[in-house]
């Protein structure tokens, strides 16, 4: 439209809240995120080898798959160049074992797609976090693979955890496993360190706490995510850490990294307000604490966000931002 | 007593338990024996025998003696002769199928609590004469069978990999399914099933979800 020509009348745009809008798509923070996770993939490709990007590109594939045959069953808009579908798959292979056979994030991918997001109505409809009901229902399906298949990283010093976690060993031998493994390595104190780079057994995602950091870093320095709900779960996980033999293990050990910072500050299933995300935080930490030292599980986070995802819509609602009136009093 | 009523055409009758009133798939009724049975084909057909013949034979022994109970006390009696027909029940599967019977048998026994067999004799029974009743029982217990059956056999051959026992999956079976979760995601898929070709046909879902439990 040149300038010459004036609209006779403004238009009134009438809709309802929010009325302020970022600027900012879901397509491209999907896919900031998706960024944000590519340095833990580098790192799990140096340490474990090329199958990592195998099973990633299958989990991917068995997500993307799902949701392009769920957006046409349901004729919605396909919500696949959006990168959530990809962020799900990523995010479900950085779950899994890196000696898990190549066909079972495929199953795991189509599975989480489908029983998490489709039948919920899609995108933004989800309860739950996908990435991790896929690994849920995994953990169900293929017991075996998902707690044996674990490979020795590359490089570093912890040797002998090819069968478990240190996590898992701990859990079962408690400090007679302890004192093996700290005896496995050379120079006695420096445990806490190969588990900060990631030289360690365990998820192909969770390992190198360093590379989870790089990553989160840029997601803040973007605004993409708040520290609200990442801290207080660390923090909830710290006050259980005292109850186990090595605290820090506990803390650098297992995915509460990837899950502090990836998993449980999805915008779908997590709080929107401070107050709500800092008690979702604290609630998954402390849950975390209880599965690892009373549960029947090496590591909890994955169940503790799962059941924090269902009190969202209650804290969403019990922290309610009080509305502005011009006398301050509630309307 | 009121008079019988005149009865529907047998074909409605049947279609009615068979599809639009199912009892497990549009009724919601005996959900928790129908997770907990159809872990393979073989235990949720021998339930749905079971239920099937229970369904049929109160129904229509409901419909003999409705005319000189006491209405207020007809409940207890309703479930007095369900409770005769499934002692039995119990009995003949115990004597002739008692391998399978070791796997189903607590759920033959609860049949006298299925809410789907009481609710037929209230709602039916009371209304209609002995043949109405005996095809009303069939129509309803065939669904319940269709529908242990259907639940069974996609849950074994995901599951187990198996139908009948006879393994025929070339690859690896997804456990989840024939865990008690993957038992209410396979009845929920059925469900949506049921509901789709409703819409197919013409009705509209309705607004609320799920229905009575039992």
């Amino acid at each position: 439209m040149s300038e010459a020509e004036v609209t006779p009348t403004p238009t009134l745009h009438l809709s309802s809240g929010p009325h302020i809008a970022s600027g900012r798509t879901t397509a491209q923070i999907m896919w900031m995120v998706n960024l944000a996770l590519l340095p833990a993939l580098l790192w799990a490709w140096a340490v474990f080898g090329w199958v990592v990007l195998a099973i990633t590109l299958s989990s991917i594939l068995g997500c993307v798959v799902a949701e392009y045959a769920v957006c046409r069953i349901a004729k919605n808009v396909s919500t696949l160049p959006d990168g959530s579908a990809v962020c799900s798959g990523l995010l479900l292979a950085y779950t899994l074992p890196p000696g898990i056979p190549i066909w079972m994030p495929f199953i795991g991918g189509m599975l989480a797609l489908i029983f998490t997001k489709g039948i919920f109505g899609g995108l933004g409809y989800n309860i739950f976090n996908v990435a991790l009901v896929g690994r849920a229902m995994m953990m169900a399906t293929f017991p075996v693979e998902m707690t044996t298949r674990w490979l020795t990283p590359a490089f570093g010093n912890v040797d002998a955890v090819s069968a478990a976690t240190v996590l898992a060993q701990i859990k079962l031998g408690g400090q007679e496993a302890l004192a093996k493994i700290l005896a496995a390595v050379p120079d006695g104190g420096q445990l806490w360190f190969d588990f900060f780079l990631g030289m360690r057994a365990g998820s192909i995602g969770e390992v190198s706490v360093v590379m989870i950091l790089l990553g989160a870093a840029f997601l803040l320095w973007k605004g993409i995510i708040k520290l609200y709900i990442p801290l207080s779960i660390l923090v909830g996980v710290a006050l259980m850490a005292p109850f186990s033999p090595a605290p820090e293990i506990y803390m650098l050990g297992g995915g509460i990294w990837l899950g502090a910072f990836f998993m449980a500050t999805d915008y779908v299933t997590s709080p929107t307000m401070p107050r709500g995300q800092i008690i979702f935080g604290l609630g998954i930490g402390l849950l975390t604490g209880i599965i690892r030292n009373w549960g029947g599980y090496p590591e909890g986070i994955c169940y503790a966000i799962m059941l924090m995802n269902i009190l969202t819509p209650a804290l969403n609602d019990w922290f309610r931002p009080k509305r502005l009136t011009a006398d301050g009093a509630p309307s | 007593m009121s008079a019988n009523r005149p009865p529907p055409p047998v074909s409605t009758m049947l279609m009615r338990g068979l599809f639009e009133e199912n009892p497990i798939f549009r009724l919601a009724l005996s959900l928790c024996p129908a997770v907990a049975v159809t872990t393979a084909v073989k235990n949720g057909l021998m339930l749905g025998v079971a239920v099937l013949v229970v369904q049929v034979l109160s129904s229509m022994s409901g419909s003999l003696v409705k005319h000189i109970i006491n209405p207020k006390i007809r409940i207890p009696v309703f479930t007095l002769l369900i409770a005769i027909w499934v002692s039995a029940m119990d009995m003949i599967l115990a004597a002739y199928f008692s391998d399978i019977y070791q796997q189903v048998g607590l759920y033959v026994k609860l049949i006298v609590a299925f809410a789907i067999i009481i609710s037929r004799m209230e709602l039916f029974s009371m209304k209609h004469s002995v043949v109405p009743c005996f095809w009303d029982g069939l129509g309803m217990g065939l669904g319940f069978l269709v529908g242990l059956v259907l639940a069974g056999a996609f849950r074994e051959l995901l599951g187990s990999g198996s139908i009948f026992g006879i393994a025929i999956l070339p690859f690896k079976p997804l456990l989840l399914v024939v865990l008690p979760a993957g038992g209410f995601f396979t009845i929920g898929l059925i469900m949506a099933m049921f509901n789709w070709v409703d819409v197919k046909r013409g009705h509209k879902l309705p607004s609320g979800g799920g229905g009575a439990h039992g």
